[in-house]
């Protein structure tokens, strides 16, 4: 190209340009495939990535661990008496509102860790590897699933320490089932902030400005009647309301009726719009 | 056609980051195998390039080709043939070696059992065998740039770049790193590494590409690069600053190129051929009666290499460095 450059000559003991076989990286070209089926491996690879690190550093599931210890049997205590009359009669009410606030909030969890992750070399890695775009953040996002399941089982097993009989133990499965997915949906919006944000504070700061309304202005503590008009609507379309109510029904025993419909519903919508936009903003982070 | 693809094919590589331009007018042109450094000072635009060449970057203007793929074009297929280790290991500290190898591995498109044999290779290629099943964080920095490697070599890519692979390491380990890269092009690797050491660059690449301030500025093989800086440097301190300028002229007399006089006046340095030289200007010095404080002669610093590359203000920003 230059005339500097092809002036350069090689030194006796440096051996001499060899071909380079382009197709003999079978591997390499494989993994450069965007066939659905080799996105969904290499997600589930870097899933089991995120597992390694949960193991490593089992610090990573405190908040999932200690939060529904702390907040069931706080919030039993301080509610339970003034909102149904006893901590029994509460529980069947409190159970679910605790578990998807807590999901919710793991989720959260999720976006600032994403940051913290994106910040150390590995993804400068996955960058330069040939494989999709998709995977680093499906495959982070896919390994916290495990956090939601802690959450809304650690939540089960502590209502159930404080006395919590639910109507329908499937239902309650099924309720949990829901609360994951639609955790794992929601932890799209936090990956963004997580994707676009510069520091894992940062994250963590505009995260908890949008937690804090969603998580409280809601149905999961107490009734939405009690509260002023603006804000009993507010709680009433808060699709966290939608959520909690599902899984009260669910665990009830009742059939599965509009609220899950409208829980399955903005999941698969947060999860349409918000993981199009993170991945988008991912690969434009690289330029 | 592919056997003759150059490894390396930039041509008027820019790069701005707001105002600043990181790159400015880059052209390179590196044949398929052995070792081309590229050498300069923080800030010069090492790592710069490196992310464009490893499409982690997207360039402003000019053309970009690797084996033959435009960078542009097709970063896939340029990802699929190249690997890159950073300035910060790119490795999992949480993670123990073997997993990181793994996971790399499995992403790739290695079979789980092709995974396990070429893990077990690696690992013992760098020697990692027995803290295979630690955590990363327990590493050394020698450990953890030979991890790093191992993972960059997993699907043995023909293009392999190494953004400053011993900076921060200490002398002992830098050298084991040497063996590493050299080891590296044995297998008909093509390496690009960036260093800050002249020494580095000396020591493993057939070609040097000095980078200054974004632009190429010298691309030599090493015994070119220091032909043309006399090799040796003389540098003597004159006890008086009125005595500078006469030692100068004295010097001049004697030197292999320009004679740089340092602002206090007093230190002056000068390449020159030939050890002898030592003895002949303190004779000299001494008969025309100036005092020095100091003397010797040494080999080229980089900051040598600067001057006689980027011309005086190079100096300047040398000595307030």
């Amino acid at each position: 190209m230059s005339g500097t450059s092809t002036a350069a000559s090689a030194p006796s003991g440096v051996r001499p340009a060899r071909p380079v076989a382009v197709g003999s990286y079978a591997g390499r070209r494989r993994a450069a495939s965007r066939s659905p089926l080799v996105v969904l491996a290499q997600s589930l690879t870097l899933a089991r990535r995120g597992l390694l690190l949960i193991r490593h550093d089992p610090q990573r599931l405190f908040d999932v661990l200690l939060l529904p210890v702390v907040a069931t049997v706080m919030f039993a205590g301080v509610f339970g008496g003034a909102v149904a009359g006893s901590v029994t009669a509460y529980l069947p009410e409190l159970v679910p509102g605790v578990m998807v606030q807590i999901a919710v909030t793991a989720s959260v969890v999720t976006g600032v860790q994403l940051r913290d992750d994106m910040d150390r070399g590995v993804f400068d890695r996955l960058r330069t590897l040939p494989i999709s775009r998709v995977a680093p953040l499906a495959g982070s996002l896919l390994a916290d699933v495990v956090r939601y399941v802690i959450a809304s089982l650690m939540t089960v097993a502590v209502g159930l320490a404080l006395g919590y009989r639910p109507g329908d133990g499937r239902g309650l499965a099924l309720g949990c089932l829901l609360v994951v997915m639609c955790a794992f949906a929601i932890s799209w919006i936090f990956a963004y902030l997580g994707v676009v944000m510069r520091s894992a504070q940062a994250v963590q700061g505009a995260s908890m400005l949008v937690l804090m309304p969603l998580s409280f202005m809601s149905n999961a503590l107490v009734p939405t009647a009690s509260m002023p008009g603006w804000m009993e609507r507010v709680a009433e379309v808060n699709p966290l309301s939608h959520m909690i109510t599902a899984v009260r029904e669910l665990s009830a025993g009742e059939p599965a009726g509009s609220a899950v419909a409208w829980s399955l519903a903005g999941a698969a919508a947060v999860l349409l719009v918000a993981a199009p936009m993170t991945v988008r903003a991912y690969v434009k982070e690289a330029r | 056609m592919r056997s003759t693809t150059a490894a390396i094919d930039v041509a008027g590589l820019v790069k701005t980051f707001g105002s600043h331009r990181a790159l400015d007018g880059i052209d390179l042109c590196v044949p398929a195998g052995g070792v081309v450094a590229v050498l300069g000072p923080n800030g010069a635009g090492k790592t710069t390039l490196v992310r464009v060449l490893s499409t982690l970057l997207r360039a402003d203007e000019g053309q970009v080709r690797v084996l033959g793929v435009d960078v542009a074009r097709d970063p896939t297929t340029v990802r699929s043939l190249i690997a890159v280790t950073g300035q910060h290991a790119s490795v999992d500290e949480a993670l123990t070696g073997r997993e990181n190898l793994t996971v790399f591995a499995r992403l790739l498109g290695l079979s789980r059992s092709a995974t396990r044999v070429r893990a077990a290779e690696l690992l013992e290629e760098f020697s990692l065998t027995d803290a295979a099943h630690r955590p990363v964080r327990t590493y050394s920095g020698g450990m953890r740039r030979r991890l790093d490697i191992a993972a960059s070599l997993i699907a043995r890519p023909p293009l392999v770049f190494l953004d400053e692979p011993t900076t921060g390491l200490d002398p002992r380990t830098r050298q084991e790193m040497w063996e590493t890269v050299r080891a590296l092009t044995a297998h008909g690797t093509t390496v690009l590494l960036t260093t800050q050491y002249l020494e580095e660059a000396d020591q493993l690449a057939s070609r040097i590409c000095v980078v200054d301030r974004g632009r190429i500025v010298a691309d030599d093989t090493p015994d070119g690069l220091k032909r043309s800086l006399g090799g040796l440097t003389l540098e003597l301190a004159v006890r008086r600053r009125t005595d500078g300028p006469r030692m100068c002229s004295l010097l001049a007399d004697v030197a292999d190129g320009d004679v740089i006089t340092a602002p206090d006046g007093r230190r002056l340095t000068a390449p020159v051929r030939d050890l002898s030289l030592l003895h002949t200007v303190q004779v000299r010095a001494g008969a025309a009666g100036v005092e020095l404080d100091e003397i010797g002669i040494r080999r080229p610093t980089l900051d040598e290499v600067f001057f006689h590359l980027t011309g005086p203000s190079g100096t300047e920003r040398a000595v307030s460095a």
